[in-house]
């Protein structure tokens, strides 16, 4: 086994570099660049204001990522608990001092910049998670006893993100802590149980919704009932996607889109604009490279050595995956609309920023596949 | 070793539940697959025809409005610039800024301000809001020589109605306004915003033809409305111009003639039955309607106690006093109740009954005939005559000549006048018939009424040798200046049936009103001799004269205050040697018919003979027409 230990545990910066993934980033890149022909069309043709930003945003990103990904993976697991820290602080300032925007309170204006700590949560709980649970042995993972911290862990940052209000993010929290919680190994009945005790307890938290909420899961039932209504955003979207067709009417061409019918054309509703223009074809080609990208995770998380690895990589992906089944289904109307963005797609800088960070994790673990970490680490 | 199997159990269970969740989620990519095929494909065509729906937007254009025209080509009432300058919101960086940089240009004043305001606030953002409209061209070069320093300001042109004329011709052209809810048809461009339709006088009654048809463009629009661009366009079909028989020299003139006085004076042909000037005194400035009249302005309008609202020409209904007597005379010499040379004794009264009747001349006239009778209008005569005669064969007359019903001139508001006879008295006020009454309708007074338009008609039939001529306002004959058709009255109507020598008579009398030395408007006769023209005096009292006046002394009309003298009338033809023209003119309480209606019909037949509006060619322009620019207005207003 020394071999193993000598080839993961200290590799060069050069060597790290010429181990990255290099299709993966040229996979990521692919998507992007859809994003950014995307976001050209949604101004009429024009890079400003959303493309030029877009890639921008997505340069600085990549860096960030590959940052990311060349740092050791024991420096990421040793700082998860203080990053978790971190969030959960600003997600609780939030609830103080936050900004409203949209009719919801979601940022925090540092000065310098505004932050969405939301966001910072997604990575965040999926890190820590990773590190729990690499903690515990198989045994230890079927004990309650051993499951209430993270329980604790995922709930505590969910609720605060509810009472945002932020429903979408808050559904990516809980799914994606559950898909963590389900590769570790936690037995499959408890989440059957918690499947049946969340379903029956629906009409309770249903109560706790905002009327804007309810109003939302209302129309999503019946979009036609009120089309100049909530049910808005879903008919005009349908009505973009339907009229595409096969083949779709045309780079530049999309007439709903263009002309202003489709709602946020350039954010939670990109891919509409997408399939109006370039038709199902475009829309399954997108969707191709999301499952290769989505595959890759699974690949890589498969593939690691170390239990974090394996769980930082699996949930991160299972979040990735989340993102497009959501946004997709959402403006489908397939699911309610919830606000969650399309991967590497959709305009705005923080979404871009939390999944180039998510990418450049799983990067990492595909890089450090072979590094072994003890089970309890030192630290912080 | 322990660490070992722990390791590859954990391995072994992330595997198998990565190949799971792997697999699950591949699947609801299928269903996402599932749902854009049913979506794109499946349902292609009903989403294709929403979006459709959702992008065009048709658009109604609003037809330009027919002209109305005098029977020569003049515009009475015509299409004229509309220079408007708008603000747009979104474009403009501070509205208040702007409208004060707006101000500094053209007049814009706290209500306007307060009224863009206000519609800024209700509408979208992009929506043009109108700042002011009927600019002149040199405000608006104006606006436009500053606007790249007015932000949002946009300069428009449409069109708008325009009465160049004013007053003159308010009354037959009348006047375009605002749809009102209960005028909403089935044309959709009735519900245009801003889309103006006839409301009175030929702008109401050819409303339809002058309308024109909605032409429509499509545009394509966003969700909020804003046109994008035109993607096609049907222009329609603008309305056609009404050509009226009018000309406008002779309305002008007639208009000017009557001048400060209250009244109204109707020429027409009396062989094609083409009304050649309507006057209706005062008139008002149809203008107003079209703009939006205001509240001074319509207070103004209707406590004027000439009642400039009135077309008297065909709403005013008066007595038509000693215009009747013609009339009178000819039903009696077709009854047989007088010959012509039948004589009546006049010495300034005739009593009947309890009852005594006065002449108009108290020491009397002495021995009349019929042709002496209507030369000096004895009353006494005209007792007589329709004592003999009776109402209903007066009625019965005077139905003939076009009394009593309404001539169907295409114009609004006509009224009818009122012809009595013994059934309609008995209807009517459930009365019988009073012999006495008989000798009141000789002299053209009591229950008679008639409109100058209907006089000038029975003048009309009388001079035309007996014709049942039809008054009509505008040509059907498609052209411009002399009518096409010059055939006499006689070719083209019906008789009324009255014998010529009979006949012969009324209009010698007529003749010799004009003739001196005993005429009654021997004063007011025309002296060109070829121009000369026959008549009948008039003047119908609009209260009873008392018996304790009779016995001191009857005021003069000078005397009395406006509101009681009586109305002076004129009915005329001319020229005497081969009539054309008719004429017939009320002055309200003018006083007497031979001096206060005379001399203004006089002035307006030789006018007309000069004119000769029947006969002239299109190129050749009146006497008059040296002056004859449209009543000056302010450019632009």
């Amino acid at each position: 086994m020394a071999h193993w230990s000598s080839r993961g545990n200290d590799l060069s910066f050069g060597r790290k570099l010429r181990d990255v993934n290099w299709g993966l980033v040229l996979l990521i890149t692919l998507i992007a660049s859809v994003g950014f022909t995307a976001l050209y069309s949604a101004a009429g043709g024009d890079i400003d204001p959303w493309a030029d930003r877009q890639m921008a945003r997505f340069v600085i990103g990549l860096i960030v990522m590959l940052a990311i990904a060349v740092t050791d993976i024991r420096v990421w697991m040793r700082l998860s608990y203080v990053i978790f820290g971190i969030g959960l602080l600003l997600l609780i300032a939030v609830e103080l001092f936050g900004r409203i925007g949209m009719g919801a309170q979601r940022w925090l204006d540092l000065g310098v910049v505004h932050i969405q700590p939301s966001e910072i949560m997604k990575i965040a709980l999926i890190l820590t998670l990773a590190r729990y649970f690499h903690g515990l042995s198989y045994e230890e993972t079927g004990q309650i006893r051993w499951l209430v911290l993270p329980l604790a862990i995922v709930l505590v940052p969910v609720v605060l993100v509810i009472k945002q209000p932020d429903l979408g993010t808050a559904m990516l929290l809980l799914a994606s802590s559950g898909a963590v919680f389900f590769f570790a190994g936690v037995r499959a009945w408890k989440f059957l149980l918690v499947i049946v005790g969340g379903g029956s307890a629906l009409p309770i938290l249903w109560n706790f919704l905002h009327d804007y909420q309810k109003k939302r899961v209302l129309t999503f039932m019946n979009p036609e009932e009120d089309p100049l209504g909530s049910g808005y955003h879903i008919l005009q979207s349908k009505i973009a996607l339907g009229s595409g067709g096969f083949s779709g009417k045309g780079f530049l061409q999309g007439t709903q889109s263009h002309l202003s019918f489709l709602p946020e054309k350039q954010t939670d509703f990109i891919f509409t604009m997408l399939a109006e223009e370039h038709g199902l074809i475009g829309a399954l080609v997108l969707i191709a490279l999301y499952i290769l990208l989505i595959a890759y995770g699974y690949a890589i998380a498969l593939r690691s050595r170390s239990q974090f690895g394996r769980l930082l990589a699996g949930g991160l992906t299972t979040m990735l995956f989340l993102y497009v089944f959501i946004n997709i289904a959402m403006v489908s109307g397939l699911v309610p609309v919830v606000g969650v963005p399309l991967p590497l797609v959709s305009y705005g800088g923080t979404a871009m920023m939390t999944l180039l960070v998510g990418l450049g994790l799983l990067i990492n673990c595909y890089v450090h596949r072979d590094v072994e970490i003890p089970r309890h680490m030192s630290g912080l | 070793m322990a660490m070992n199997r722990r390791d590859n159990d954990l391995q072994r269970v992330f595997t198998r539940r990565a190949l799971l969740l792997g697999t699950a989620q591949l699947g609801l990519f299928g269903a996402l697959i599932g749902r854009l095929y049913y979506l794109q494909v499946m349902e292609s065509d009903k989403y294709t025809l929403l979006a459709e729906e959702n992008r065009i937007n048709m658009r109604l254009l609003s037809p330009r409005r027919g002209r109305v025209l005098d029977r020569f080509g003049v515009e009475l009432a015509s299409n004229r610039r509309n220079y408007r300058v708008m603000i747009v919101a979104e474009q403009t960086r501070n509205v208040d800024a702007t409208l004060e940089a707006l101000s500094n240009l053209i007049q814009v004043d706290d209500t306007q301000r307060a009224r863009v305001k206000r519609e800024i606030e209700r509408r979208r953002k992009f929506v043009p809001v109108v700042v002011a409209e009927n600019l002149s061209w040199d405000d608006f070069a104006k606006v436009n020589l500053h606007s790249p320093d007015l932000p949002g300001v946009q300069l428009d042109v449409g069109e708008t109605r325009d009465y160049p004329y004013t007053t003159t011709f308010s009354h037959v052209v009348g006047y375009v306004g605002a749809v009102a809810e209960n005028e909403l048809g089935e044309d959709p461009l009735l519900e245009l915003p801003g889309f103006r339709i006839g409301k009175s006088g030929v702008e109401k009654v050819y409303d339809e033809q002058l309308r024109g048809r909605a032409g429509h463009s499509q545009m394509e629009v966003n969700a909020y409305g804003r046109a994008i661009r035109e993607l096609a366009r049907h222009n329609g079909q603008q309305g056609d111009d009404v050509v009226l028989t009018i000309d406008a020299d002779l309305q002008r003139f007639a208009m000017e003639r009557l001048g400060e006085e209250s009244g109204a004076a109707v020429v027409m042909d009396i062989h094609t039955g083409d009304i050649l000037a309507l006057a209706s005194n005062p008139g008002y400035d149809p203008n107003w309607f079209n703009v939006g009249i205001t509240g001074p302005q319509w207070r103004q309008l209707n406590t004027d106690k000439y009642k400039p609202l009135t077309n008297k020409a065909i709403q005013g209904q008066y007595p038509p006093g000693s215009t009747f007597k013609m009339l009178v005379g000819l039903a009696a010499l077709e009854a047989g109740a007088m010959t012509p040379e039948t004589r009546v004794f006049c010495q300034g009264h005739m009593d009947f009954g309890n009852n005594t009747f006065h002449c108009w001349k108290k020491g009397g006239h002495g021995s009349m005939n019929m042709a002496s009778g209507l030369e000096e209008s004895c009353d006494v005569y005209f007792y007589e005559t329709a004592r003999r005669t009776g109402v209903d064969k007066i009625a019965e007359m005077a139905k003939r000549l076009g009394l009593g019903n309404l001539s169907g001139i295409d114009l609004t508001g006509e009224r009818r006048g009122l012809i009595p006879t013994r059934a309609w008295k008995q209807a009517v006020l459930g009365q019988p018939w009073a012999q006495g009454e008989n000798l009141v309708i000789g002299i053209g007074q009591g229950y008679v009424t008639a409109t100058p338009l209907q006089l000038a008609v029975m003048t009309a039939r009388l001079a035309n040798g007996g014709y049942a001529v039809q008054p009509r306002i505008v040509r059907t004959d498609d052209a411009l200046g002399p009518a096409t058709d010059q055939r006499p009255a006689s070719q083209r109507w019906p008789s009324i049936g009255l014998k010529r020598e009979q006949l012969d008579i009324a209009l010698e009398g007529m003749i010799r009103v004009t003739s001196p030395p005993r005429g009654t408007a021997a004063g007011a006769r025309i002296m060109q001799a070829q121009y000369a023209m026959a008549g009948k005096t008039g003047s119908s009292q609009v209260r009873r004269i008392s018996r304790l006046e009779r016995e001191t002394r009857v005021r003069k009309n000078e005397e009395k205050p406006w509101e009681e003298r009586d109305h002076a009338l004129f009915v005329a033809f001319a020229p005497v040697s081969a009539p054309r023209y008719a004429c017939a003119v009320i002055i309200e309480h003018g006083g007497s018919g031979s001096k206060a209606a005379a001399p203004v019909a006089r002035d307006i037949l030789l006018e007309t003979q000069k004119l000769d509006p029947s006969r002239r060619p299109r190129s050749a322009p009146g006497p008059t027409t040296a002056s004859g620019q449209p009543a000056t207005r302010k450019e632009g207003g």
